[in-house]
């Protein structure tokens, strides 16, 4: 292993890119860049709100699933609850639809059989009525038949 | 069997002992976020022991460990629902920059508040680094990887790494001759 364990442990810089002269500067730049890092992280840490971090995550964590749990439990209930009114809605409105057809359905048959009996009626009457101008006919016809 | 795994298990341990402040060193500085830096690097050893078995020793265990944080970090930013916290965390003001933590030495006043200047630039120029030009940059100048552990590290070959390098340091080079 040869990544460097020692936080803060001085090591020359690199020889990638060289520009002569300003080298030195940069290189005092990037140790002091690496200092500083090293040094953040290491208070970083020795935080003790590291700990607590997690744990603060992992009450949200668990406060955003029950309130996603009571959102889908409420949404499910209140759908079931709205699907069953329509449903009782929609066979209440089937069942006045069927009684108003029966309603509807008897009137008819009421109105054919009185205006059934009416020509009934009408029939009767005018079979038993001979108008005056057919008399003698009516007479004729009746002699004939006497012997 | 159940010796190998006690075994297994002590190694594993010593392991984190030895090499997660490490890590989190590396984490804190792509991530600049403590809590995420503190995350990242449970996820990583997480991992890291699920994958203890398979671990085979071709390269050192900081180097494998590397490997796996490397991924973790690149997994994270890749995720498109951090896009929006990425782009307000690179606009916002910087609270918690290095440039904070700058030991004081032996140096004057004057020449702390500069070193201190310098060193907020270098910050700002990393962070505006492509993810993997600012991975090489760190392992090199942060962690003082060779050029090879870093192409272990990153799965690169070295003359990529060497690339990013430089173009990393040029930029970093940029922006501290244009504020000077």
């Amino acid at each position: 292993m040869n990544f460097k364990d020692q936080p803060g442990a001085e090591k020359g810089m690199r020889e990638d890119i060289k520009l002569p002269g300003e080298q030195n500067e940069f290189d005092e730049v990037l140790k002091d860049f690496r200092l500083s890092v090293h040094a953040w992280s290491e208070a970083a840490y020795l935080w003790p709100r590291r700990s607590v971090a997690p744990v603060r995550r992992r009450i949200w964590r668990l406060a955003t699933g029950w309130a996603l749990g009571c959102i889908l439990v409420v949404g499910g209930a209140s759908t079931g609850f709205w699907q069953h009114h329509q449903q009782a809605v929609r066979s209440a409105a089937a069942r006045v639809a069927e009684q108003e057809r029966l309603a509807a359905r008897q009137r008819d048959q009421q109105a054919r059989e009185e205006e059934e009996d009416l020509m009934a009626k009408v029939d009767s009457d005018v079979s038993r009525t001979v108008p005056a101008a057919m008399e003698p006919l009516a007479q004729l016809m009746a002699d004939d038949e006497t012997p | 069997m159940a010796m190998a795994e006690e075994i297994e298990a002590g190694e594993f341990s010593a392991v984190v002992a030895k090499h997660r402040p490490q890590i989190f060193r590396f984490l804190l500085a792509s991530t600049r976020d403590v809590d995420l830096a503190e995350t990242l690097t449970q996820d990583c050893f997480l991992k890291a022991h699920r994958n203890w078995a398979s671990f085979r020793g071709e390269s050192s265990a900081m180097t494998w460990l590397m490997r796996i944080a490397i991924n973790l970090q690149k997994d994270h930013w890749r995720n498109r629902r951090m896009q929006f916290w990425r782009k307000t965390q690179s606009n916002a003001v910087d609270l918690n920059d290095a440039s904070e933590w700058l030991p004081s030495g032996e140096r004057s006043v004057e020449q702390q508040l500069m070193a201190r200047e310098r060193v907020a630039l270098v910050s700002k120029a990393v962070r505006n680094l492509s993810q993997r030009q600012r991975t090489v940059f760190l392992l090199r100048y942060v962690e003082e990887a060779e050029l090879s552990e870093i192409a272990q590290a990153t799965g690169l070959s070295e003359g990529t790494v060497k690339a990013h390098l430089s173009r990393a340091v040029t930029r970093v080079r940029a922006e501290l001759g244009g504020k000077r």
